[in-house]
This record gives C-alpha cells, structure tokens and sequence, in this order.
C-alpha cells in the first residue's frame, strides 16, 4: 500500500491520512515476478492493424478502476485521439479496498472494470487468478524500449506475458533534515556502516529525536531494503510452484542490522502513515525518513511547516562501490480478464502510460515519478529546485537512483497475505525488541504453511 | 408479541370463527410479505449460502472440491481462533459489568429527580452512541496518541511520563474504554425506560414505610428492572464476541498489539480477504455464531440460578 500515499497527494492532508490508512493496511508485498523470458519468443498472435483501427473507432464504453487523483485530465487526452471511446472513470479505493472489489466482481462474474490501477507487487497476485489479460497480442513489446528496464521486469510474467503499463514507481532513497544533521554534527551516511554510527551519534546527542522511524505495518518498506540488499525472497518457478525464502541469510543480515537500531532506542518503530507519524515528520522527531520517489512531494503536502528543511540523498549502501536501490510503491495499469473491449482496453492502458503528454502531465499534476526513459532524462522534470529542499534538484537524485533498482525482484502469488504474516512476525518483533532472526523464521513457516495449504509446490533456495 | 399470538385463537373459538381467522391470518402474511421478503433475502439467504461455502474448499491452485466438515475440524483446532474467542470472553467479563454498572447509576440518577438538569444529562450520556463507532474510535485513537495526543500531554505536564495507551497491557484496557463510551448511554436509555414504567404507588408505599432512596432503589428499581438489564447483558454478550469496528481500526495504530485475529469477526474478515480463504472464513463465522448462542444462554442460565437463590 505503500502507493497510496503518493497516489493520494499531499495537498489535501486529511484526505491523504485517511487514505492511507487504508493504504496501508495493504501492505505489501509483491508483484511479479519477471524471472526467465526465454519463452517469451512464442508468445500469442498478434491483433492486427486493421483490427486495432475498426476497435479504435467503434463507439465503446470502458470502464476505468482507479484512485489517482484528477486523472480525468489524462483520460482527457485519450478521448481527444479517439472520440470514439468513452470511459467511465471510478475510484473503487485505494489499494486493498479496490482489490477486495475487484475479487468480488470477478468473482461474480459481472461487474468488473475493463482497465483497473493495479500495484505491482499485486501483478502476480492476479495473474494466478487468471485476472490479468496479456498484453502482448497488442503491441505491447513495441512499446518496451520506452519503460525503464526494472518496471518492466516487474510486469513481466514467468512466461513472458506482460501483464500491465507501467504508470509510476517508487526507486528508493532517504530524505533527511539538513538542519539537524548540521546542528548535531552528523555527515550524510553513504553506507549502512555510516548510517548506522549517525544513528547512535544523534540518539546521544539528542534522546528525543530517533535518527530514522523503522514502521512495523509497512512490508512495503522491509522488502524494498531486501531487494536493495541483493535478496530474492520470492520466486515464481512454475505456475503452481513457488519458493519462498525469506528467512535466507540477506534477510536476516537486514533484520539484525535494524535490530541493533532498534535496541539501543536510536531508531523508533512507529506505525507509519498515522497521526502520531505525520506529526513525527513535521515536528522532526525523525531526522531521516527511508522513502520513495513519490516521498519528496509527499511530504511537501504533509510537513509544510518544515519547508526548506530537508535534502534528498540515495539510500546508504551496503558495497559502496555497486550502488543498489529497491523499489517501494508505484502502479500498473492492467486490463482485467473478462473485458468484452481488450483492444480498445489495451490501448488505452499504452496511451495513457506512454503518450509524451499524459505521463508528462503525470508528472506536472499528479507528480508521480515516472516509469519512462523519456521522462527521467528530461530536463525539465530532473531540474526542478523545489524550494521545500533548499532548491536541490530532489528528481535528478532519484533519477539516478532508479537506475541502480535491480530488474529481477520478484513478488509473491498471495501478496496481501505475505504482507499481513510479515506484520505479525517481523514487524512486532521490531516493536516488541524481540528476537528478529527466529521472527523472520516464523514469518517463513507461516507464508510456506499458507501456500501449501493453498496448493503450491514450496521449496527453499 | 407471543402473548398476542396465543390469545388470538381463544378469542376465535367456534368453527365459523375459525375461518376468518384463517382469512385473517393469511391477510396477516400479507402485511408482513415485505419483512418476510427482506428478511428471506438479506438474512436467511446469505446465511443458507455461507453454509453452503463453508462445506468447500478453494483453493488458489487447484480449485474448489467439496470438504465435508474439514473447514469445521480445522477451525476447532485453530489456536488463532480460540485465542480470539478467549480474549473477547475476557473482554466481556471485564468490560460489561463496568458497563452496565456505570449505565445503572446514571439511570438511577436521572430516574431519582434529584438532578437538576436531568434531560441534559440523559442527552449527555446518550450522544456517544449517536457517534458511529468507526469515528468513536478514529478519535479516541487520537485521544491516546503517545507522542502527541492530549492525555499523554497531561500526563507529562504532571510528570508521570507519557504513557503508551495502545502498548502491548494497556490497548485491551483502552479498547474496553472506548465500547464503555459509546454504549453506556444505550443501556441507560433501556435502562431508564424500565425504571419510568415502575408504578409510582410502590414508592410510595415505600416512603409511607420509612424507605430512603437508597432503599427504594435496592429493593424496588433494581428488581423491578431485572429484565431490562438481562436484555442489556444479552446484547452485551452479542456485542462482544462481535468485536470488530475498533480492534481493526486501533489495529493501524498498534500494528504489533492488535493482530490480524484478536477479535473472532476480525479473522474472519482477514481470512476472507486478505488471505482470500472464504469458505474457512464461512465456517469460522458460522462456529462464532454457535458460541454467541452457548454464551448467551451460559449467562442467561447463570443469572436466573442467581436470581431464583435471592
């Protein structure tokens, strides 16, 4: 759920608490996984021009499921090329409240969306339902090169079907308070190492600021920093079968550095997008927050008051010399099974995800960061100074960033599930000062009895 | 409405008589068609269909197959359902009796005439329940904001600390209080309703005895109004194990405390649609409905054995 809170906007700050709370209750977890393509050379058959021509001018209805603000305005764009569309736009929620309707439609069978806002950890979870229409039939590998190579791996299925367009992501980085660290001395961290001496530095120097806030409710965030990390907990190794390997010893190096954070008080475990949390930003009782992309402008719109405050940064690393992100967030557009219109659905999905004007306009009006080359190579989205961070070109950082997000992470078939384990192993371990090693074995026993119970075949790398 | 019913026939006793009441009667149906209809259609419906799932399995790779009473036996063995119903046994021991004590006293306040302004108490004690408990509890979760709520504040100003009201001891006690809000006012209005149908005779027999108020409430009010508070225990038994609105939305706020299956209804709804397991989750509901039912006749046989003793 971790999209929701960009998705949803800074401006309208009660709007966006509320929202993301539910948000986040979704927490995390996966999306698909892009493992091996070699068979996608025999992909389906490919709809024809002429075919693609008489759908794009056939009077259509489409409905659209999704919850990113004023999005009427890209949708603008599309109808203006094809009058002959329409498309009705619905906000069904964000994250997991549009998901349970979404289930609920399929399930009944009437009801559903012909093109629906997915996340990408959530690609797997509804390509196993067979939710998911592929898009290659319709053009969808001409339209490849223009991504960035990561999405597109996080859309790509086992068997190369390529499962939705990427709208906006979230590469990983931190956003820290300038002021603070100068008052107290701190230089900015590059590695992990680094970070982690800061942390105990301030926390001497200053009891009543926690260095960063590590939330016990955000998956989201735990499998960014394993995926940063270099770990792969899970994989999709056939269409019944998956390996879950979240206990492996990358997890657990992850889990006993925040451990050490954690214990000796420098670093706080609040639950995120709360009251308490928004307020902790604000007020800096957090001197770094470990965000996304969409978390500079986020927090423009939730912590006015620290205007100018703060700087972005890439995350610290672990090698120095081989710079590594995760991602955290970010959505898909996917066009659901079912879908009586899957040319026009499909077109409309590439449209609005890679003509010039509407993911600029995504990026103007709705500031995602964006999933194109074009885009992260543009100047005027790059250099933009926003005086909130003293003018530094906040953009350009996770530009950069993005390209160290390795391609090959992949999401679980039961995301929402995977997610909620997690909280209730790893994230009170974190809370409750416990041991966090034997909590990331449980959290692996339950994902594994539950997908076994479910029918996969699980094995362990 | 069963006195009525059973009076009916006596009234029609010839032969004559008893064809118009079947006319009667069957005019009566009529009447009651559109509660008949909805209730077959939103209740008894739904119902017969969650039975029919909860003989299922389905399953994400394989699908769906018939499973008997598996889904039964698994959750009679399922520690996160127990432990659930356990904690809101727990919460119904420790939560009702403050409740309900606290509604007694305000009725019998009210009822006594010695308060000033009685109707701005009665509406004061009333409006929680006017709150939808979603919003009762999105404020209360503010009210018990460690780092920035008011009553941490207090208490820091006073130097006692700021105390985590949601910690891993305190959230079951700070969730008993927030029910303890939102329904006093409701058992009070029930409860003062029976106290107003009291005929005033008996007081005053009463006061020609000598008996002071206090008397009067502990030998007339309070027998008088046994079965009003045996209703409000019953819908506090329902209300209990039905816990759900504030553990799931507290549950954002100490994510760590409150899990997935601290209340029963809670994990039914988890294992519907986070973990998209239905036909447990329909099986899980249908064994909570059976223990609502064993609990409140436990509590009904409980207190009437008590009752018949005094």
């Amino acid at each position: 759920m971790h999209s929701d809170p960009r998705s949803m906007l800074p401006r309208r700050a009660v709007l966006t608490v509320a929202g993301v709370v539910t948000a986040s209750l979704v927490l995390a977890a996966c999306s698909g996984g892009s493992d091996s393509s070699d068979t996608a050379a025999a992909g389906p058959k490919t709809v024809s021009q002429a075919e693609v021509d008489k759908a794009m001018t056939t009077p259509t209805e489409l409905t659209f499921w999704s919850w990113v603000p004023r999005i009427e305005k890209e949708v603008a764009l599309f109808q203006a090329k094809y009058p002959a569309i329409k498309i009705k736009v619905v906000n069904a929620g964000a994250g997991q409240p549009e998901y349970t309707k979404l289930r609920t439609a399929l399930k009944a069978g009437t009801g559903a969306p012909d093109v629906a806002q997915i996340e990408f950890q959530f690609i797997p979870t509804f390509s196993l339902t067979k939710s998911l229409v592929d898009l290659r039939p319709y053009g969808a590998d001409a339209v490849k090169d223009k991504f960035v190579d990561w999405t597109w791996g996080q859309v790509t299925g086992r068997g190369g079907e390529v499962w939705g367009y990427p709208q906006d992501t979230g590469p990983m980085g931190m956003l820290y308070r300038k002021d603070i660290f100068d008052k107290y001395n701190i230089d900015l961290p590059t590695t992990w190492d680094e970070f982690a001496a800061a942390s105990k530095k301030l926390h001497a120097a200053a009891p009543d600021i926690n260095f960063t806030n590590l939330a016990p409710n955000n998956n989201g965030v735990w499998m960014g920093l394993v995926w940063q990390a270099g770990g792969r907990p899970f994989k999709n190794t056939a269409a019944d079968a998956v390996s879950v390997s979240v206990n492996d010893e990358i997890s657990k190096k992850v889990g006993a550095y925040w451990d050490g954070l954690v214990k000796d008080g420098s670093v706080s475990t609040d639950p995120d997008f709360t009251d308490a949390w928004f307020q902790g930003l604000a007020r800096g009782k957090y001197a770094a927050w470990i965000t996304a992309a969409w978390g500079p402008l986020f927090l423009t719109g939730s912590a006015k008051g620290s205007s100018g405050k703060w700087r972005a940064a890439p995350l610290p690393q672990w090698d120095a010399s081989k710079p590594a992100s995760g991602n955290w967030g970010g959505s898909t557009s996917a066009v659901i099974s079912g879908t009586k219109n899957p040319i026009a659905a499909a077109k409309f999905a590439e449209f609005i995800n890679t003509d010039p004007e509407s993911t600029k306009l995504f990026t103007t009006d709705q500031f995602f960061f964006p999933a194109t080359k074009a885009l992260l190579a543009d100047s005027s989205f790059t250099q933009q100074k926003p005086a909130f961070y003293g003018g530094q070109a906040v953009n350009e950082v996770f530009a950069k960033v993005s390209d160290t997000v390795d391609t090959t992470f992949a999401w679980p078939p039961f995301a929402d599930q995977a997610g909620t384990d997690w909280n209730e192993t790893v994230g009170k371990s974190f809370t409750a000062k416990g041991d966090v090693g034997a909590a990331l074995d449980d959290w692996q026993k339950r994902v594994t009895d539950y997908a076994t119970n479910q029918g996969f075949k699980v094995s362990q790398k | 409405m069963s006195t009525e019913v059973q009076s009916a026939p006596t009234v029609s006793g010839s032969r004559r008589a008893r064809r118009t009441t079947s006319a009667r009667t069957s005019v009566g149906y009529l009447f009651v068609a559109p509660f008949l209809l909805m209730f077959a259609g939103l209740f008894i419906l739904p119902l017969v269909y969650a039975a029919y799932l909860s003989l299922f399995t389905e399953r994400l790779i394989g699908g769906k197959a018939f499973a008997g009473f598996a889904n039964y036996s698994r959750a009679l063995g399922d520690d996160r359902l127990i432990g659930g119903i356990v904690r809101v046994a727990q919460f119904f021991a420790f939560q009702v009796p403050i409740m309900l004590l606290l509604a007694l006293l305000a009725a019998l306040a009210i009822d006594s005439g010695l308060l000033r302004y009685s109707k701005v108490f009665r509406l004061g004690i009333f409006l929680p329940y006017a709150v939808p408990s979603v919003v009762a509890t999105l404020m209360w979760g503010y009210l018990y904001g460690r780092d920035f709520g008011p009553i941490g504040q207090v208490t820091e100003a006073f130097g006692l600390g700021k105390p985590d009201l949601l910690g891993p001891n305190v959230a079951f006690g700070s969730m008993a209080n927030v029910v303890t809000w939102e329904f006093t006012g409701y058992n009070m209005i029930i409860i003062y309703a029976a106290l107003r149908a009291i005929p005033t005779d008996l007081y005053e027999a009463a006061a020609v005895d000598g008996a002071n108020a206090w008397r009067i409430a502990w030998h007339i009010k309070i027998p008088a109004i046994r079965p009003a508070l045996m209703l409000c225990l019953i819908f506090s038994v329902i209300g209990s194990f039905q816990l759900f609105a504030e553990p799931q939305l507290l549950q954002r706020l100490a994510p760590s405390v409150i899990d997935s299956a601290y209340t029963p209804n809670l994990y039914a709804y988890t294992l519907a649609f986070t973990g998209q397991e239905v036909n447990y989750a329909a099986a899980v509901s249908f064994l909570l409905g059976l223990v609502i039912v064993i609990a409140s006749y436990a509590v009904l046989f409980v207190t009437s054995r008590g009752s018949r003793r005094a």
